[in-house]
């Protein structure tokens, strides 16, 4: 009986496991979905292998949500076989839309990385200097590990994709509208983003005018008015160049919007749609006031493409020029 | 590319209608020289510059990007300059973090009748970008990661 019902698969590649949690943050409906879909493979929760996949025919499972971005050999292998095996792949959250936090590696590359993370990192102990191999010889035999990218990719990239469900992690509602969506047919044309097209400012009930701001706050530099819009309190939100469908939940708690849900359609940039939006509100008539402004604003790249670096037009920082620039610059965490 | 065997950078200029652009106008009727880098788009007021539009000239190929509007004071629609210094100056923190050098993205003033104020511009921002080299897409921003296709090991 079970065979008749749509075949649904879960996957996750370079991924925290908040996508895994915001599936099962669906609460009671889990059991609509699993009275609807026969799930076939989902590692996170079920004891599947991937040659289970393998050995599936082409396009058995009905729709497979993929979350988490390509960053190394075995998320590329794993996405090119779902692809394969997969009437309909649906890139499920931030990090399989836009890279999302894996893609701000794109600030860095490999070597950087390993650096800092076999090596300079304070909590770092490895006086052999072993660093992971893609092949390495050992009594038992030859053990292998997934090649690890210099730049991290969306699944996009990769594979075609079908459908894309924004968020980090996607609302219940959103994945709701998806799930349904796929149950009865009425899906939107390939290529779609799964949700309402409008602006995180649509759905924040904050009181909105004019702006101005004479400098930015982070946000354990001040308490905010509970009822007016956090960018002219100073706060940096994203709200005004992303899409909602999460119901401006953090600003609604104090929190500028991160931009998790993504651009609107039609944005080639997102990163730079944001950029627009927060420089224009600068309180500042010439170049140097603007640049004491941001000045107190650090890491602007790494707020404006928090979680579109990879699908940015740039897509990642240059490897070979700008050596001027310390590859730690970047990041929030300086070296000890 | 190649003049003379020096290298001669694709300059994406946007220029403000109102006066950058008939300040190149001017330098044109004025028959002044400059080096025929620059490829010119007409905007209405910098205000209009979307920021995607210099990241989408640099991965299209440009290797630079100069911009062009009404000194301050001096908009045609009041503010629009204004809302372009403050966007170009996060812009250039950003391209900064991106690795891409100051002098490839530069925004300059130029009213309708400072045609020769225009060809200096041109020339100087030139010079700079020759003396940076191309930004050279290909090898910055390489399409397939290497370490995918390659057997490549750490060492």
């Amino acid at each position: 009986m079970s065979n008749q019902k749509p075949k649904l698969a879960l996957y996750w590649a370079s991924s925290c496991g908040g996508c895994e949690i915001a599936v099962l943050g669906l609460h009671e409906k889990i059991l609509n979905v699993a009275e609807a879909f026969d799930i076939v493979f989902w590692p996170c929760v079920m004891d599947f292998k991937y040659a289970d996949v393998e050995a599936m025919e082409d396009g058995e499972i009905d729709v497979c949500l993929f979350n988490g971005a390509i960053r190394n050999d075995e998320n590329a292998h794993m996405a090119h076989l779902l692809r394969q095996k997969s009437k309909v792949l649906v890139a499920f959250g931030a990090c399989s839309y836009g890279g999302s936090m894996p893609g701000l590696a794109n600030f860095a590359d490999r070597e950087a990385m390993f650096q800092w993370i076999y090596f300079d990192s304070p909590s770092t102990v490895n006086p052999d200097g072993v660093v992971p191999q893609k092949r390495s010889d050992v009594p038992e035999g030859e053990l292998r590990l997934p090649g690890f990218w210099n730049t991290v990719k969306t699944l996009a990239q990769v594979v075609p994709v079908d459908y894309f469900l924004p968020g980090c992690p996607p609302e219940a509602s959103s994945i709701e509208i998806a799930i349904n969506a796929i149950v009865s047919g009425e899906l939107p044309p390939p290529g779609s983003v799964i949700g309402p097209d409008v602006t995180v400012c649509d759905e924040c009930s904050r009181k909105k005018s004019e702006k101005k701001i004479q400098r930015f706050y982070r946000p354990q530099e001040i308490f905010p008015d509970p009822d007016i819009c956090l960018l002219e309190q100073g706060l940096f939100c994203a709200g005004i160049a992303t899409r909602s469908g999460c119901g401006a939940k953090c600003p609604s708690v104090g929190f500028g919007c991160r931009g998790c849900y993504g651009p609107n359609e039609g944005v080639l940039d997102h990163g730079a749609k944001i950029l627009t939006g927060i420089a224009s509100v600068l309180d500042a008539m010439t170049a140097e006031e603007a640049e004491a402004i941001l000045d107190t604003l650090p890491d602007p790249a790494g707020y404006l493409y928090r979680f579109h670096l990879p699908d940015s037009l740039l897509r990642r920082k240059a490897r070979g020029n700008g050596q001027r620039q310390p590859v730690g610059e970047t990041s929030q965490r300086e070296p000890a | 590319m190649s003049d003379n065997g020096t290298f001669t950078p694709v300059i994406v200029g946007f220029l403000c209608n109102w006066c950058s652009y008939r300040a190149a106008d001017l330098a044109g009727t004025s028959r002044m020289g400059y080096p025929a880098t620059l490829r010119d788009i007409r905007i209405m007021c910098t205000g209009r510059l979307d920021p995607t539009f210099v990241l989408r000239a640099l991965q299209k190929g440009a290797d630079g990007v100069l911009i062009m509007g009404c000194h301050p004071g001096q908009c045609h629609y009041q503010e629009g300059n204004y809302k372009a210094i403050r966007r170009f100056a996060l812009l250039r923190r950003t391209l900064r973090q991106l690795g891409i050098e100051d002098e490839r993205v530069q925004l300059h003033w130029a009213s309708a009748a400072e045609g020769v104020q225009f060809a200096q511009t041109v020339a100087r921002v030139t010079e700079q970008i020759r003396q940076l080299g191309p930004l050279d897409w290909a090898r910055n921003w390489p399409n397939e990661d290497p370490y995918a296709v390659e057997e490549a090991v750490h060492e």
